[in-house]
């Protein structure tokens, strides 16, 4: 038993010695590493990570068929788990990640991300003058938008005696939708419905705001079929809920009876964007490829095959006058989109927010 | 006459396997079902099997996860197993317990990011073999405490008689000990494998991100609901691992035949 | 016989570093030093956008005195106990007629527990849905019936099925394994001497057990405590448990110190459980 111990104690202080090498999330030095417009990009390779059938499945045939190099695409399924797998430290094997606006500047806060070569990116000009605005990353300094969107009520038009308008239709139900209405899990889109009933900003790091949008939620609890962030699409075809927190994109407005509104006390503007990995031994190739994106026909293929808004002018431009018929969100001008508050990261105040989503779960 | 006395015994019995098998039905089901949506019937269709044959993500995805369970497997039954006896025969430390049986009571998010910690401090490069550590650290958890628990106030005396007559310890390990220890071995090995093969969380964070295991595609998938695909995917796992078993029983009883 | 004592302690050493010098080393190098490394975070702090800042603090565990996660903690044991409960009266009898199945049916009842676990752990439980939800074959049956719709989904009765479901064979397989060593003729025996077949159980089959009965306890009743995605799939994300607790701080709120803190303290309980479950394995193996 004793012989044991020595070897416990001896791990332990290798550990220490180990954490106090390795550095971990510490920030560093963000100046731009010089990079050279003309390299061989054939001789470097891509490896991206990115939700699912978000980008289209031969993607890596047209990489290599116009820039010369092989990508290789690794899926995640929350920007939480690939978050947690950027910031371990190290080499993590990827060159591009597709992540939230709010994640991008936290990784940028802790100086995992390369500043972006503009000029290696002239695509940039495809976009709207508003997308390169955003709150979360003024000027695209580190990010680049893939698609933009924004948090509605996405519901059965045939399931519900009137169609909802407000943020006070999920939190204060009508009897006909009680026990069949969903709300998102991830924290900052749970406390969102709340926060914009109570007039606030989603961004509030103000605690009182947050314990009384809490109260609300905490309120409304025991009406909820739910907490869902992933099969709320297909809880409201089956008609098992017929009212439901939903992203833009997500909302399967293509059935005949599912519709979705923006309720009128206003919501968020997400984006997902695209960022290049300080850690990145493929840099150049890394430009090329977001430069590639840019390109409307490109780009064109997201609102094309997914229905997901781009905030790439020059794509939406192009897009099918048919399907913009069909898809009134698709639509929308930008003007309505930007009405949302863009989320940001909030530093300290995200414990917060967790929090509240901790007592919210536990509440019984 | 033996029979009889266990009869009250059958009905918890037939109740896990019905349990164990009600979802399995469902997705065996729910894969031939031309329609998308589990809850309405669209008509029997192979479809979903054949856009399974065409993808290449989940066909790489199963190659790597066949890959680390075996080898994870391997290894785990070959430490667990020498530890398992060490532990029984060589000490009487309770803290040496306790340390063997660790990795199976750590929250598996700890483990993962601990290992991609330290592996990113010692600059080990990701892949499948870092994979394959981690599912052996916690596959020899299992195998200890399984063979461990076979283990538990076994008779000693052939051992011991064995030893008396002269034989090395090497010897009596592999001639007596390792055969009586036998069904504890095979129900911790078929343990460690059953769960390195649908581990997601620790795989997730130690893979490479370009060489996943099924899990993690499978998880990486779910954006968009279950899809009959993957039920199909599920489908011929299981006709696989259940002919494989059946095929490997034949072999076993036709070379003690044979002997 | 003195003269060989030498040569038997010599042997004695070598046996012990021979059977547990690989494993510990190993253990040693990829579990401690990982785990290691994971808990030295609880006296630092978070970043101001995630991550770890090496400045030493006490505040980590200090935040763990608050009610709320206690009152998480408390509902996951209730729940694990439970599950561990009816997986030991499912798995026991199932464990012991296995292992008295005839040899050529002993393996394939075996793989034909854990089989069903060679699918997708996501799969299975969407299956779940599938069955329990109102508008699946359970409640259609129900429906029929006249017992009318029964919300079977997102309540802690799920919860439980769920784990019940996933650990189920962690129970099984250790059971089987201290079962299937029984030397049927103690139980001849102690019913030769009058003992009825219910005596003959609690007086020689069940202690002789133990061991395999404290380690499928501990296989089921701890990974149930952790799982955080069964809470959120079947339970509907209405009650969270521990594992919840400490996948939310992890990557949610991207508190790695405070994540820490709360897997230390999990830990710390989960390490007394198994020094436990040893003492009481060896006291039983001892008496055998």
């Amino acid at each position: 038993m004793t012989r044991r111990a020595p070897v416990v104690v001896a791990s332990v202080c290798l550990a220490s010695a180990l954490t106090a090498c390795s550095g971990g999330g510490a920030a560093t030095d963000s100046a731009p590493t010089a990079l050279n417009a003309s390299a061989d990009l054939s001789k470097q390779s891509l490896t991206i990570s990115i939700w699912d059938g978000y980008s289209p499945k031969d993607l890596p045939e047209r990489v290599k068929a116009k820039l010369g190099f092989d990508t290789k695409v690794a899926i995640h399924d929350t920007n939480e788990t690939i978050m947690a797998k950027l910031t371990a430290g190290g080499d993590s094997g990827i060159d591009v990640a597709f992540v939230s606006g709010q994640y991008a500047q936290a990784l940028n806060a802790q100086g995992l991300l390369e500043p972006l070569h503009r000029d290696l990116i002239p695509n940039l000009k495809n976009l709207y003058p508003e997308a390169s605005q955003l709150a979360y990353d003024k000027g695209n300094v580190f990010s680049v938008p893939y698609t933009w969107g924004t948090t509605g009520l996405c519901y059965r038009s045939d399931l519900v005696k009137t169609p909802p308008t407000s943020w006070k239709d999920l939190l204060e139900p009508a009897k006909d939708v009680k026990k069949k209405i969903t709300m998102m899990t991830t924290e900052r889109w749970l406390a969102l419905p709340a926060l914009k009933l109570l007039g606030a900003s989603v961004n509030t790091t103000d605690q009182a705001t947050i314990d009384k949008a809490k109260e609300l939620l905490l309120k409304v609890k025991p009406d909820l079929l739910a907490y869902d962030d992933t099969t709320f699409g297909d809880r409201l075809k089956s008609g098992e809920a017929v009212m439901v927190e939903a992203w833009d994109g997500w909302c399967p407005t293509s059935e005949k009876n599912i519709k979705f509104v923006v309720p009128k006390e206003g919501s968020d503007l997400w984006a997902d964007t695209m960022v290049i990995l300080k850690s990145s031994k493929n840099k150049e190739a890394a430009h090329a490829f977001v430069n590639f994106i840019l390109e409307p026909d490109n780009h064109g293929w997201v609102p094309a095959n997914i229905l997901y808004r781009i905030p790439n002018k020059a794509a939406m431009d192009k897009v099918d006058p048919k399907l913009l018929e069909s898809y009134p969100t698709l639509a929308e001008p930008p003007s309505e989109l930007l009405k949302g508050e863009s989320l940001v990261d909030l530093g300290e105040a995200s414990t917060a927010y967790t929090r509240l989503s901790t007592e919210v779960s536990a509440a019984q | 006459m033996v029979r009889s006395r266990h009869g009250w015994l059958r009905l918890p019995f037939w109740l896990t396997y019905l349990f164990l098998y009600a979802p399995i039905v469902v997705l065996v089901v729910m894969s031939f079902n031309r329609n998308k949506s589990p809850y309405t019937w669209g008509g029997f269709s192979l479809d979903w099997y054949g856009r399974l044959a065409e993808n290449d993500s989940i066909r790489t995805g199963l190659v790597n996860t066949l890959i680390v369970a075996f080898g994870s497997t391997v290894l785990s039954t070959v430490l667990g197993t020498l530890l398992a006896v060490g532990l029984a025969r060589h000490t009487r430390s309770r803290l040496l317990d306790a340390l063997s049986t660790l990795p199976a009571i750590l929250p598996d998010l700890v483990i993962a990011i601990g290992l991609l910690v330290f592996y990113s401090t010692i600059k080990l490069t990701l892949g499948l073999h870092s994979v394959l550590i981690a599912h052996t650290v916690f596959g020899m958890a299992f195998v200890t405490a399984v063979v461990r628990a076979r283990l538990s106030g076994m008779d000693t005396s052939l051992e011991e008689a064995s030893r008396d007559l002269g034989a090395a310890p090497l010897t009596t390990f592999v001639k007596i000990t390792l055969p009586t220890l036998a069904p504890g071995i095979v129900a911790g090995a078929l343990l460690a494998f059953t769960l390195s093969l649908d581990e997601f969380v620790i795989a997730f964070f130690t893979a490479a991100p370009s060489e996943p295991t099924l899990p993690i595609v499978i998880y990486s998938m779910v954006r968009f609901g279950v899809t009959p695909e993957i039920n199909a995917l599920a489908t011929l796992l299981l006709a696989v691992s259940f002919t494989v078993v059946i095929v490997a029983q034949r072999l076993t009883r036709l070379t003690e035949a044979l002997r | 016989m003195t003269a060989r004592q030498p040569a038997r302690l010599l042997g004695k050493a070598a046996g012990r570093v021979a059977t547990m010098g690989p494993g510990f080393g190993f253990l040693t190098v990829f579990m401690l030093v990982p785990l290691a490394l994971v808990l030295s975070y609880t006296v630092f702090r978070r970043g101001r956008f995630g991550g770890v800042v090496y400045e030493p603090t006490g505040e980590n565990f200090t935040r763990l005195a608050d009610p709320l996660y206690l009152d998480v903690v408390i509902g996951s044991v209730k729940l694990a106990a439970i599950t561990t409960l009816l997986a030991l009266l499912l798995g026991y009898p199932t464990a012991y007629l296995i292992a008295k199945l005839p040899a050529r049916w002993k393996v394939i009842a075996l793989v034909a527990v854990v089989l069903p676990f060679w699918t997708n752990f996501l799969i299975r439980t969407y299956a779940w849905i599938v069955l329990l939800n109102s508008e699946g074959p359970v409640n259609s049956g129900l429906k029929a019936l006249g017992l009318g719709p029964v919300e079977l989904l997102y309540t802690d009765g799920a919860i439980v099925a769920g784990l019940l479901y996933a650990y189920l064979p962690l129970m099984i397989l250790p059971l089987y394994s201290a079962v299937e060593k029984l030397d049927p003729e103690l139980r001849e025996a102690s019913a030769n001497l009058g003992a009825r077949p219910a005596r003959t159980f609690w007086s020689v089959t069940l202690p002789l057990s133990l061991p395999g009965v404290l380690t499928g306890c501990v296989f089921v009743f701890v990974p149930s405590l952790g799982n955080f995605v069964i809470p959120e799939l079947l339970g509907g994300g209405r009650r969270i448990m521990v594992g919840n607790l400490i996948r939310d701080q992890f990557l949610k709120a991207r508190d790695w110190p405070f994540g820490s803190v709360l897997a230390l303290a999990v830990i710390a309980v989960l390490v007394l459980l198994l020094f436990a479950q040893a003492w009481a394995a060896r006291r039983a193996g001892r008496g055998a």
